[in-house]
Order: C-alpha cells, then structure tokens, then sequence
C-alpha cells in the first residue's frame, strides 16, 4: 500500500477548495441550526443558487465577477424570504419539510429542459469562470507542496476559498457574539419566551435564514469555481446530508467547529478511499472493486452521522451542555 | 362596603377607578369547548390583583389572550391606551405588558446573566446592523448587566449567574424567569402561578419582592392557588370559574363570597377559603 501518497491526498483534502466550499455551507448551517434552531434540511438549494446565479450572470447577463457574486447572493436571500415566510411562523419541523422539498424541487428546475438556454438544462454550466481567475496574481505554472503539486489556478481557488472560510468565520464570531447572537439562541431555545420578551422572533429568523444561506451560496460558488462547471445533480440531498455530516461533526453551536469539522470528514473521507483501495489492490476485500469503494465511502458518511448524533451529539468542539441535537 | 379600587360596588366585571387594562367580551372557544367567556374585565393600576379560579377555569388561556400568544373568537382590549387585539405577542411586550408562563420557559442553554440580559428591550446590538459595532451597544451592555445583577441579588440567584440556566432547580427557574420579566421595567408584570414549586424559604422574599414591585409603580396580576399569599400580598381578587368572571373585590369580602366557595371549592363550601388546604380543594372540584 502506497502510504505515502494516502497520505499526502488526506492532506491536500484538509485545504482542498471542495472542503472550504462544504465547510462554508456548514457555517451557514450552523447559523441557521446551531444558533437559531432553524432545521434547514434544504442547505444545498442555498449552495446551488449561490453558483447558478453566479454562472447565470456571468453567461447570460455578461456580467463580470463581483456583479455576479452579488446575484448569487440576491437569488439565494430570495429564496430564503420566499421559503421564511409562510413557514417560519410555523413549528420547526414545518421547516424541515419544507426546505427539503423546496431544494429538491430547485433541483428539478434547474434540470429540467424548459429552461435549458439559462440553466443548461441537465448538463448544467460550464466556462464561468474567465473574470474570476482574471484576477489570479500567480504566475503561470506549477507549485509543490510537499508531494503534492498544484497548478497556479488551483492555488487561487484555495486563497479564496480559505479566506472566505476566514471571513465567514470572523463575521458569525462578532455576530454570534453580540446582543443580536444572544437573540437568536434565546430563539433557538424557546421562541415563546423570545417573544414574551418583546423579541420579533419572525425578523430574526428571517435574518438568520438570510445570512446563513448567503453564506453557503458563497459555498456554492466556490464548489462549482474549481472546475467551472455546475451540474444540477451536484445539489441533491446528499449534499444536504454532508453539511450536516461536516456541522454536527464539528459542533452545531460553534464557528470553529464546522471548520475543523470539514478539515477532518474530508481528511478522512480521503483516508478511507485510499486505504479500501489500497486493500482493494492487494486482493483483500475479494467483495469491492474499486470503482465501488467511493460508494462505500457514503456508506461510511451515514454511519458517522448516525453515531454522532446518538453517542455525540454536540461534536467536536460543542459545549458539552450547549446544543443537542434538539431542533 | 367602600373601596378605592372600583367605582361603586366590587361586582364581577364592575369599572375601576383607574384601569390600566380594560378588556370587552374576549371569548375564546376550543372546539366545543368555551375556555374564556369574560364580558368585561377591568385590571386596577398600580395595584396587586390576584386571579384565582379552579383549574381549568381559563386563568392561562385568558393570559394567554392578554399578550397575544392566542386568538380569542371575539373581543377586544385596551391596554393602557392601546388597542391590542390583534397586536403580535413581541409587541404587546414592547408595550410594557410582560407575562410569564404557567410552565417556565428558562432559556436552558443560556447563562442565566444572559438570560436576564435578554429581557432588556432597548439594547442597540439586538438589531442586525448595530451588532457590529460593538461601540454602539458596549455601554448599554454594561448598564443592563449592572441592572441584571442587581436583580439576580434580590431574588438569590447572584450565585448562579455564569451558570446555564438548565442547572437551575424548577423553583430557581420560576424565580429566574419572573426576574428576568423585571429587565425592562414593565407597566403590568402578569405572573401565571409563580409560586408553584418555589422553595417554601424563598416564597416570603418573593411576596416581597412582589410588594416592592407595587411600590416602584409597577402593575401587578397574578395566578395562585396558595389562599393566604392571595390574602396576604393583594388589594384585589378576580375569580374564574368556567371561563367568567364570577366575582371580584377586595381579598377579605371576596373569600367570603358565596359564589366564590361554591364555584372555587364544592364540597367544602363551609369552611373559610383562608383555611382550607388547597390540595384537598383541589380533590374537591
Ligand atoms: N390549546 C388548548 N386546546 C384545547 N383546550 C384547551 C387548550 N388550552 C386550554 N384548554 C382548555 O381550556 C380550559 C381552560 O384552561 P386553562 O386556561 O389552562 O385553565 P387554568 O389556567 O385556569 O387552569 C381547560 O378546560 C383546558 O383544558
Ligand atoms: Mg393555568
């Protein structure tokens, strides 16, 4: 088994731009659950409309990168007013419903042929990318690190993606922090009593909503920069299941958590790949092939989420008393 | 028999001299079941009025009217010159009605100093912008939490402040909560049953604070089942039976009331309510 190179792929995964572009969507999620108690079970909707709007005004409008950046941005808050309104009045679970329902139906939009001279149709977008990699202020050519080596784009793409994360990071550190933070975990524990304070619980959760789907929709446009390309099935329930995978792991309640938390279910993610495969190769697992040892990671990916939540529930980093799994 | 509170003679639904709450045919159906069916109700100002009534008379859903947390079938009110039928609970608070809940609501995974700090209506960094700018809210941050401490150290909790509010006791939950209700200086505190598993040692100190509200301006209305704090800390009683008003005056006149015993307690119609035991009042109903 080639050791040396599992691990330097586990690496590359820790500041892979895939793994800052989940972990964005996780801090998103981790305003919307961990701090408000919002259960948004439809994370990938908010991903996806962050990199369609951003294609779609590149290649439909002409517009350059930060008018585009800023569509994503609008598209995804929409979407969060539109899907707030008639349900976050409701009780919790209405919401779960909801958004899962309304991703899956984005999803189907995207998709479907009707649209395909903006969408693309089922084959999606591609070529979005010139005005963002316009501005890369590295030199043609390729860079190792460590064993690794990696072309001048895809150092561009990690820059940004990891400052993004940074941002994100700060922005949710100073909000959940102030007055404001305290509002909305006073929501999340009990929104009647919210209210018996003279709290607008409707425009917090609102706000939350907001700003943790303008988070994962920067996620989104991340996710699809890489290889500029956007396919409708990349927003499907899974990518929904890994951001909870990625946040609960990490600690609903927290900012750091969901960064490490992205760092280490890719790191491993990557991990296990490389030793299956490795076990594949040598004739130890007669059952797998290879091409079915990607599929087994998933495998993997619903187990974690089902301990974690079971034998711990508030992650990585969660408070032991802060934050269960209670929505 | 003469009394400052109510115009003429204390009868159910009789004008006060000066209400801060006035509240008109609010009736409230659940299915086919009428909960509250009050016609007129008037809550004196800058007094201490106990409402009392068997369980399931309407007391909660009736508070519940009040601030907005349900939709009465009809009726309107006015709170201290505000229409408020139809107003949103969080604004009805805004106004200065605050209530607390029959089953306390502690935000468990606050601390208990944020829990008070939540209660505080007035704080810059609640609203979205301002929170970044910690300037802007840093100093009223500081205010409200001198305030939040000073009140955590009348009702014994000063203690427990860095503490979450989950490793309360059920009675220090109660007390956590009517304090918190006092952050932002309400004109009418309304308490639903506040004395309900609250460790006998504190329920003295609680009647006084609750006196000390009376005297610092504030409006009180509460739900009790206990008869001698009823008479010992209000200048008035409103009783519920089955959704209405059946009586109300001054404690002493009202727990003679026959309409009161008959309504509040059965099968113990001949003794004092004073004396009886409310535990076995309760098996009486
Ligand atoms: N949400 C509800 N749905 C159905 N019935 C209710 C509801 N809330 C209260 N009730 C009924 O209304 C009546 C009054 O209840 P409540 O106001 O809680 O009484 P109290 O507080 O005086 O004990 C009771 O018969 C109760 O069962
Ligand atoms: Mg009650």
């Amino acid at each position: 088994m080639d050791w040396l190179n599992i691990l330097n792929l586990t690496g590359g995964e820790l500041i892979g731009a895939y793994t800052a572009a989940y972990v964005l969507c996780a801090l998103g999620l981790a305003m919307h659950f961990g701090f408000t108690g919002l259960l948004n079970f439809g994370q990938a909707a908010f991903a996806a409309l962050g990199a369609y709007g951003y294609a779609i005004a590149t290649l439909t409008f002409g517009w350059n990168m930060w008018g585009s950046v800023a569509f994503g941005l609008i598209c995804s808050a929409a979407f969060a007013v539109v899907l707030g309104i008639p349900t976050l009045r409701l009780r919790a679970d209405y919401l779960a419903i909801v958004t899962i329902a309304a991703a899956q139906a984005l999803r189907f939009a995207f998709a479907t042929s009707a649209y395909d001279k903006v969408t693309g149709g089922a084959n999606g977008l591609s070529q979005f990318g010139e005005d963002f990699y316009s501005y890369n202020p590295i030199p043609e050519g390729r860079y190792p690190l460590g064993a690794l080596d990696f072309s001048e784009k895809e150092i561009w793409i990690r820059i940004v993606g990891w400052s993004l994360v940074a941002i994100a990071a700060v922005v949710m550190l100073v909000l959940t922090r102030s007055p404001w933070g305290r509002v909305l975990k006073g929501i999340r524990e009990d929104e009647d009593a919210a209210r018996a304070l003279g709290k607008n619980v409707f425009a917090y959760k609102i706000q939350s909503l907001v700003i943790g789907g303008s988070i994962a929709s920067l996620g989104g446009m991340l996710f699809v920069m890489s290889s500029q390309t956007n396919q409708p099935q990349t927003w499907g329930t899974n990518f929904t299941f890994m951001i909870w995978t990625v946040l609960l792991l990490g600690g609903a309640a927290t900012i750091l958590g969901p960064i490490v938390g992205g760092m280490t279910f890719f790191a491993l993610l990557m991990f296990t790949q490389g030793i299956l495969e490795g076990l594949v190769n040598m004739g130890w697992l007669p059952f797998l092939d290879i091409a079915q040892v990607g599929q087994i990671r998933f495998l993997l990916v619903g187990l974690v989420l089902m301990l974690l939540v079971i034998f711990r529930p508030q992650g990585i980093f969660g408070n032991k008393k802060e934050l269960q799994f209670n929505g | 028999m003469a009394n400052q509170i109510s115009v003429g003679e204390p009868a159910p639904g009789c004008k006060k001299v000066d209400p801060i709450l006035v509240a008109k045919n609010v009736t409230r159906q659940f299915g086919g079941l009428t909960a509250v069916n009050v016609e007129h109700l008037e809550i004196p100002r800058g007094q201490i009025t106990a409402l009392i009534g068997p369980n399931g008379a309407g007391k909660t859903t009736m508070f519940n009217l009040l601030t907005g947390f349900d939709k009465p079938n009809t009726g309107e009110w006015v709170f201290n010159g505000h229409n408020l039928a139809g107003v949103p609970s969080y604004k009805v608070a805004r106004l200065g009605m605050i209530r607390t809940f029959q089953l306390t609501k502690a935000l468990s995974l606050l601390t208990v100093l944020d829990n008070m700090r939540l209660g505080d209506q007035k704080n810059p960094g609640e609203s979205f912008l301002a929170s970044f700018v910690r300037p802007l809210w840093k100093s009223h941050e500081k205010k409200i939490t001198a305030k939040a401490d000073e009140l955590l150290k009348r009702f014994k909790l000063d203690a427990k402040r860095e503490d979450y509010a989950a490793a309360l006791s059920g009675g220090q939950r109660k007390l956590l909560e009517m304090a918190r209700a006092l952050m932002s200086d309400p004109k009418l505190v309304m308490l639903d049953e506040p004395m309900a598993g609250v460790n006998p040692a504190l329920t003295q100190s609680l009647l006084e604070h609750i006196k000390g509200l009376k005297d610092s301006g504030t409006t009180v209305l509460f739900v009790e089942h206990d008869m001698h704090m009823v008479r010992h800390i209000s200048d008035w009683v409103i009783v519920m039976a089955e959704g209405k008003v059946v009586a109300e005056g001054p404690p002493a006149e009202v727990m003679k009331n026959p309409a009161v015993i008959d309504a509040y307690l059965g099968a113990h119609a001949n003794s004092d309510l004073g004396d009886v035991n409310i535990d076995d009042a309760k098996e009486g109903i």
